[in-house]
Order: structure tokens, then C-alpha cells, then sequence
């Protein structure tokens, strides 16, 4: 019996594995993994909180859950763009802190394997160089995979903006 | 916020159960101890030990089962020989301490330590005074002086079989086999069966038990959930001293007691051969059971009664016996964490409800049965938030009963004699606010105790009672609970308190304006005792403001109130619940916040004019000759809004802790209940806002921390 649950609780880490979900900011496709995705909603009323750093952009109600919101266009210092009805929210939940990340549009699910993963490159020359963990190759397109971490809870960054 | 350590179920059950017990033990002690007597209590106490000795043999914490051990061969004797003329207030002491050291044990078990605390010195104490017992009951017929224990120890053993088995029989002469049942799902039957078997080696001769593997056997607590755990044995004891002995084990669902009259061998040898049958049948009789569950049952139960003795006066007493232990059972303990998420939903429910019946699309259709429908839907959600909000409602007892001990031992201590009174311990509160209130409540009760009443001498010279009396009240008053400790001491003094307030340089009005309750309530400031002398109790000066802040932390408010002479009374208000507070919601540009109602002292509309600026821009109001600072919230959390002269929004006063500011806000949109949530941990601390709510529109609403905002 407990075998048995291993093997499906095996199997499902398995599927997930090497699975991103991509979506879109401006032209480039980024990618997270999936298993941080706890779903996908469209986007809805956020409250603003106030005093917070301007990429927090409030809080919503998620089935009387609230959960903060995080402006990934405002995060990589992207010119801010009206919500349309392809703006998403992604809800991931790290280390049990569940956020929400607005998103142009959110593209689909590929799985990468691993050897199409390469890290970054070195010099510090993009402007969200520092959320890339590494990039993937899927066919001819590049997808940017995110730190998801990083993306949360960077200080540095936040407290300049702040300023 | 919840306990999120995972601990063993079964040191969990251990620790939940032995403190419950300790607890309901210390209250039987105490009111005993009033009584003068231990007849009415004392089978309580000696089961509680009992139970704990057994629990803590099991679990290995040797300590506490000797501690518990001695204790309960203390109140065998005094049940046993019920001797005269015993000290009641000494056998209380005695205990209460062998109480405390368990409860110290088991709190470093809590914590994850080791119960290393040494009770080698308690279990002396108690062993020397029952042997003073002994030998002042004994005087007359025995004069020999034991002082070993050991000696002590053979001597009770053998008391025991005389006292409690009068017909002076032959050893182990009668032979029983009974039958067990635990509750459904209480988990872990193997092992209780296990302890079952410990305790009854103490009084009986096992001989044979099935399932036999208990302590190894996992798959063995199947068995004894489903047939019960069945045990042969023999003892001197009487049926019905087995049969109450037996049925002292927690969580016991039924028992069966048989006399066996037959050899002892035959009844073991059946038993293993119907052991050996099972597998083959079992199949077979799983689908028997599902259909004929009731039937195999009684015609089982009447084979039994062919064959042995007892057995209809055996099922009358048990099930007597099943009430009790299932009434004892009538509470769970669930996390608190299951409670909110049930909260969350009930809340959402109540939404989505709103957004169905409410829904534009049913604009203008006639729609009778629909609406019918909506509103009986509607009265049963209420009701669900109802139930779901009473839920985290607490009794307040437990805290209260708590006050009984402390009473006594400072009373005892500080030689008073004291009577505590306790009214409506009913009364329902939320289980937080509990949780805070309790050290609060304890240091009022020792305050009372400690400066209040007067000793014994002064209160005869007085021409008051010699006894002392503090009552502790609680009551339900419109949304709030009120709570009163109320003594009738020397009151407090006015002079020293006014003296000691202008000397900390507390008072900034006129002295003759102030009035008695005014001048009372300088106690709750911080740094203020009139005591000279710190005593073991109080006195050191950081008692009262923090009582007052403790309390206001859990949206309450103190009062005191004292006549010379005739006593003092402090009473708290709380609301019933921190998870719903009454809030005057309100709009500054598209947001809406929330204000606490019972921090807003009022509201209103004033002229442009009106306002006092200063040098800095800083913006002031003038009412009834005090000036107050205005807070524009547009201004102070940048937020866009039309409404930016003072002549288009409202003023709102709020205090806390006497100070007070002015909110400028663009209107007020309403006074209602609401349920408060926390923010999101993600977002750190946001000056001046407590928390959030929802709204009936699935919005959401900030709730200002009014502290925060003042400050």
C-alpha cells in the first residue's frame, strides 16, 4: 500500500519536473516552474495597501483568501501598461507564501529538459539579468527561466526603489 | 499562529490528557480542602492519579509515574482506613506540590525537552507523612516503628487485600475473563490495551490476554477495535472491585466482566483455538458482519450468558458506566488553524450568496419561487456564520477555577483568610482572548489579595468579617463581556495615589478638577506603585500598566472603582470576539478603510476656518478649547482623491491611550460588523494598519490600527 503511494507521489513529482510555465512580458517569454503555480486567474480589483514599494500594486481576494499582488512588469522596471482582458494573474505559492504575479498574458506549459538549460550569461548586461536563474532553448525560442525567490523577496532592489 | 510542530499523536494525547487531569485534580483538591474532607472527592483524586501513573509508565517518564504513584498510595490509605482527624490543608499542600512538579515535567515535555526534574525528594515527603499517618492511627495496636519503606510498602500491599476483599478469601481465588472495547477511533488500542494489562498486574495474576502480541503487533489494534481485547486473569478482588477498577481506563467504550468457573486452561486453550480458526473465516464473517452486524452480536453476547455467570447484572452496570466515559468524551480538541480556514469559507459563502440572489442579471424578472429559495438560503448561511463564530467560544472557567489556587496558596502565605467567590464562569469569550487575559486577571487577583485586604487582625479591629472576600465575576452585557474582581479590602487611597501621581508628574490638570475615578486610574500608568515594600506578590511597580495594556491589546478596556474601606472593584470590558470588531467604514479617494468604532470618539463637519496651521504647514483643529492634530490620510498615504479641501470631507476623532488625533477622511460610508484578517505576511509592516476585511461586495477594506496611527 505505502509502496504504491510512493510510486504516484514519485510519478507526480516526475511530471512536473522539468515543466515551466511561460508567459509573456512586453516581447520576451519568461518561464517559472510549474510546481510553484498554484492556479491562474484573470485579473480583478486590487486594493491598494499603502506605503508599500510601487511594484506591490495591492492586495486581492482570492476566495476569501487575501494574497498580495506583484506587478512583474513594474518589478523588471518595464514600463507599466493598462490591464486588458489578457492580463493574468499567476498565484505561486513559495515557501507557503502564496503571491500573485501580474502578467502581460500567460503563454502555455512546455516541459524543458534539462540538457536545453543552460545558465545565464555571465555579464551583468541585462536589466532583469538578475531574476534569470538560467535560460531554456525550446526549438528556436529562448524562454527566461525566473527565481521565482528572487523575484519575492530581493531587498536590494525594493529598498532602492523605495527611495 | 498554529502549533505547526508535529509531535507524536501519542505524547500529544499524553500531554493534552495529563494536564486536563491535573487541572480537574486541582480543583477537586481544593474544594475538598474547603470541605475539610476528602470523602466526596476522593475517589476523583485517586482515579486522576491513577490514570496519570499509568499514562507516564507508558510513556516511560519514570518520575512522574513514581511521583503519581505515591501520591495515589496516599489517598489509598485515606480511602481505605478513612482515618480521623487528618489534616486536610496539609495532604492539599502536600499534592499541589507533587501537581506542580508534573506540570513542570510535562511543560518541558512540551517543549520538546527532557523531563529531567528529580521527584525522588517529593515522593519522600509523601512517603514520610503517610508513615506519620499510619503510626498515629496505628498507635494503639502497633507498635513496632517502620521506618524503611520497604517494610512500609508490604505492610499497605498487605492492607490492601484485607480491606478491599473482606470475605478473607484464599489468594487469587476467583478467576475472570473480561472483554474490552475502546471507542471508535481513539487510536492506538494496542497500547492502551498494553496498559491495561500493566495495571491490572498490579492487583491480579495475568494469565492470558489476545490479541497476546499488544505492544509489537500493529495490525493487533484492528483486532481489538473490532472483537475487543480480551483478558484472562485472576485476583482476589471481588467482581465489582474488577469490574470498577477496569472501567477506570480512558476511552473505554464497553466492558464485559466475566466469572470463569471452569479451568483456566480450558478457557485459554478455547480462546487460542478460535484464535487459530480466524483466519480461515475471517472472509467470511467480514460479509456476515456487514449484514448481520446487530444479530451476531447479541446472539454471541447470548452464548456468553449460557455459559457464564453475571453476565445481565455485568451489561446493566457497564452500560451505566458507558454514559459517564462517553460524556467525558463530548469534546474535541481541533486546530485552530482548521477553525479559520472554516471561517474563511463560511465568509466566502456568504459572498458568493450576495452575489448570486443580488446578481444584475436577475434585474427585473419576476422571479417569486427564486426569491423564496434565496431567503431561506439566506437564513441558513446566518446561521452557519453563527455557529462557525461559536465555535472559538470559550468557557471562561478554566481561568477562573485557575484564580482558586492562587487564592489559597496567598492566602496561606501571607496568613489571610480569604473566600473567593465565582460568578458566572459561563460566560463564553473567544479562545484568544482567553489566552490573554489569564495573566492579567492573576495579577489583579494577587493585587486584591496582596495590598487590598486587610489581615485578619485589622479587619476584626474594623468591625468587618475575619474572612476576607474577593469576587470574581463575569457577565454578557450587549456585545461586550464584563469582568469584575472585586474585593472588599481597604480600598484605595486617594491621598497616596494623587501624591505619588504628582511626584511622577502624571497630572496636567487642576488637582481639585480631578475626579476619584480620575485619580484611580493613574494606577495603570507605567511606573506607578504605591507600595513601598515589593513583596513576593506585587508591588514592584510594572504590574497595572501592563494589566491595562494587555487587556487593551485584546480591543478591552479597565476600569477601577474603590470606597475606602469598603473595597475596591476593577472591571474589564472585552468584546466577545477579536476575530469581529464593529467598524465605521470609510472612503478616502477609491479606497475604503475601516476605523475601529470603539476608538472613534466622534465625527464631524468643519469650516476651512476653522483650521490652525502652524509655521511647518502642520494642521490643527480647535474643540472645546483643546487642539488636536489633523491627520489627512490623502496626504499621508498619497492617495488620489478629489476631496481636498477640509470643507468637503469629515473629521474623525479617535483616541487611543488618551491621545487623540483627527482623521480627515473624504465621507463615511457606514457602521458595520466585520471580520478582521490579517494582512499577508508578504507585505511588511504598513504604518498604521492593523489588518484587512472583506467586504459585502467581495472587496476589500483596511482596518487602521488606531496605535499606530497616533503614534
Amino acid at each position: 500500500m505505502s509502496e504504491v503511494l510512493e510510486n504516484v507521489l514519485e510519478y507526480e513529482e516526475d511530471t512536473q519536473k522539468g515543466k515551466y510555465l511561460t508567459f509573456v512580458i512586453g516581447k520576451e517569454v519568461y518561464g517559472i516552474e510549474i510546481k510553484y503555480v498554484t492556479e491562474i486567474i484573470g485579473i480583478q480589483q486590487i486594493t491598494e495597501v499603502p506605503e508599500l514599494p510601487q511594484y506591490i500594486k495591492g492586495i486581492i481576494n482570492l476566495r476569501g483568501k487575501i494574497i498580495p499582488v506583484l506587478d512583474v512588469r513594474l518589478r523588471f522596471k518595464k514600463e507599466p501598461m493598462e490591464y486588458n482582458d489578457r492580463t493574468c494573474i499567476v498565484v505561486v505559492d513559495i515557501k507557503d507564501i502564496s503571491v500573485g504575479l501580474i502578467v502581460d498574458s500567460v503563454a502555455e506549459v512546455v516541459s524543458i529538459p534539462e540538457n536545453n538549460i543552460v545558465p545565464p550569461p555571465e555579464a551583468n548586461t541585462g536589466f532583469s539579468n538578475h531574476y534569470i536563474k538560467e535560460i531554456g532553448k525550446v526549438g528556436d525560442e529562448v524562454k527566461l527561466l525566473l527565481d521565482c525567490n528572487k523575484l519575492l523577496n530581493d531587498e536590494e532592489c525594493e529598498n532602492l526603489s523605495n527611495i | 499562529m498554529a502549533d505547526s510542530i508535529s509531535r507524536e499523536p501519542m505524547l500529544e494525547m499524553f500531554i493534552f490528557e495529563t494536564l486536563q487531569l491535573l487541572d480537574q485534580l486541582e480543583q477537586s483538591l481544593i474544594s475538598s480542602e474547603k470541605e475539610s474532607g476528602f470523602e466526596s472527592s476522593i475517589d476523583e483524586i485517586f482515579r486522576i492519579m491513577h490514570t496519570i501513573k499509568g499514562s507516564a509508565a507508558m510513556m516511560l517518564f519514570d518520575d512522574i509515574s513514581k511521583l503519581a504513584h505515591s501520591i495515589e498510595d496516599l489517598f489509598f490509605y485515606l480511602r481505605e482506613e478513612k482515618p480521623g482527624n487528618i489534616n486536610s490543608t496539609e495532604i492539599t499542600d502536600i499534592v499541589l506540590n507533587g501537581v506542580d512538579f508534573i506540570k513542570n515535567e510535562t511543560a518541558k515535555i512540551e517543549n520538546g525537552q527532557e523531563p529531567d526534574g528529580d521527584a525522588t525528594d517529593f515522593i519522600k515527603e509523601i512517603r514520610e507523612y503517610l508513615s506519620n499517618l499510619k503510626n498515629v492511627s496505628n498507635e494503639g495496636t502497633k507498635s513496632n516503628d517502620s521506618d524503611s519503606y520497604q517494610t512500609l510498602e508490604v505492610e499497605k500491599d498487605q492492607k490492601y487485600y484485607i480491606s478491599s476483599n473482606k470475605m478473607g478469601s484464599s489468594p487469587k481465588s476467583h478467576k475472570y475473563e473480561a472483554v474490552l472495547k475502546f471507542e471508535d477511533q481513539c487510536g492506538m488500542e494496542n497500547i492502551r490495551a498494553f496498559s491495561v494489562i500493566h495495571d491490572l498486574k498490579e492487583i491480579a495474576d495475568v494469565n492470558y490476554f489476545y490479541p497476546e502480541d499488544v505492544v509489537e503487533g500493529s495490525g493487533d489494534s484492528e483486532i481489538i477495535q473490532k472483537e475487543g481485547f480480551r483478558i484472562v486473569f485472576s485476583t482476589d478482588l471481588g467482581l465489582d472491585d474488577v469490574k470498577d477498577r477496569l472501567s477506570h481506563t480512558l476511552l473505554l467504550k464497553s466492558l464485559e466482566v466475566y466469572v470463569i468457573n471452569e479451568d483456566l486452561e480450558d478457557v485459554i486453550e478455547s480462546m487460542k483455538d478460535t484464535k487459530e480458526d480466524e483466519p480461515k473465516e475471517e472472509e467470511q464473517k467480514f460479509a456476515k458482519d456487514i449484514v448481520l452486524n446487530d444479530p451476531l452480536v447479541d446472539s454471541e453476547q447470548s452464548e456468553h450468558s449460557s455459559d457464564r455467570h453475571h453476565l445481565q447484572e455485568k451489561k446493566a452496570s457497564s452500560s451505566g458506566e458507558n454514559v459517564a466515559t462517553s460524556s467525558k468524551q463530548s469534546v474535541i480538541s481541533v486546530n485552530i488553524a482548521k477553525l479559520d480556514k472554516l471561517m474563511d469559507l463560511v465568509g466566502e459563502i456568504v459572498i458568493s450568496e450576495a452575489m448570486v440572489t443580488q446578481n444584475p442579471d436577475l434585474e427585473g424578472l419576476q422571479l417569486d419561487n427564486f426569491h423564496k429559495a434565496a431567503r431561506q438560503l439566506n437564513k441558513l448561511t446566518n446561521e452557519l456564520q453563527d455557529v462557525v463564530m461559536s465555535i472559538r467560544m470559550v468557557p471562561l472557567s478554566m481561568t477562573f477555577q485557575k484564580m482558586n489556587r492562587i487564592v489559597r496558596d496567598m492566602g496561606k502565605k501571607l496568613n489571610k483568610s480569604i473566600e473567593l467567590e465565582i460568578i458566572g464562569e459561563e460566560t463564553e469569550v473567544d479562545k484568544n482572548i482567553i489566552e490573554r487575559i489569564s495573566d492579567p486577571l492573576i495579577h489583579l487577583i494577587r493585587n486584591a489579595v496582596d495590598h487590598g485586604l486587610e489581615d485578619t487582625q485589622e479587619r476584626v479591629a474594623k468591625g468587618k468579617p475575619p474572612e476576607g472576600k474577593i469576587t470574581l465575576e463575569a457577565k454578557n452585557a450587549g456585545g461586550d463581556v464584563w469582568i469584575f474582581v472585586k474585593d472588599d479590602g481597604r480600598g484605595l487611597n486617594r491621598e497616596k495615589i494623587l501624591k505619588k501621581a504628582r511626584n511622577v508628574g502624571l497630572i496636567h490638570r487642576p488637582e481639585n478638577e480631578l475626579t476619584d475615578k480620575e485619580i484611580y486610574s493613574f494606577i495603570f500608568m507605567p511606573g506607578f506603585s504605591t507600595k513601598e515594600n515589593v513583596t513576593e506578590f506585587s508591588g514592584r511597580g510594572v504590574g497595572m500598566d501592563i494589566v491595562s495594556k494587555n487587556i487593551s491589546m485584546v480591543g478591552g478596556t479597565i476600569f477601577v472603582d474603590s470606597i475606602p474601606d469598603n473595597g475596591t472593584i476593577i472591571s474589564i470590558k472585552l468584546p466577545l470576539t477579536l476575530a469581529i470588531i464593529n467598524g465605521m467604514s470609510i472612503k478616502v479617494g477609491k479606497s475604503r478603510y475601516t476605523i475601529p468604532t470603539i476608538s472613534i470618539k466622534e465625527s464631524f463637519k468643519v469650516k476651512n476656518e476653522a483650521i490652525i496651521r502652524d509655521a511647518e504647514g502642520n494642521e490643527m483643529i480647535m474643540v472645546r478649547g483643546e487642539v488636536y492634530p489633523v491627520l489627512r490620510l490623502h496626504k499621508f498615504y498619497k492617495i488620489d482623491t478629489e476631496v481636498n479641501d477640509i470643507n468637503d470631507g469629515i473629521i474623525i476623532m479617535v483616541e487611543n491611550d488618551s491621545k487623540v488625533i483627527c482623521i480627515f477622511a473624504d465621507e463615511l460610508l457606514g457602521e458595520q460588523q466585520v471580520v478582521v484578517k490579517a494582512l499577508p505576511k508578504y507585505i511588511s509592516k504598513v504604518k498604521g494598519i492593523g489588518g484587512c476585511t472583506l467586504l459585502g461586495d467581495g472587496s476589500i477594506s483596511l482596518i487602521f490600527d488606531i496605535a499606530g496611527l497616533v503614534n
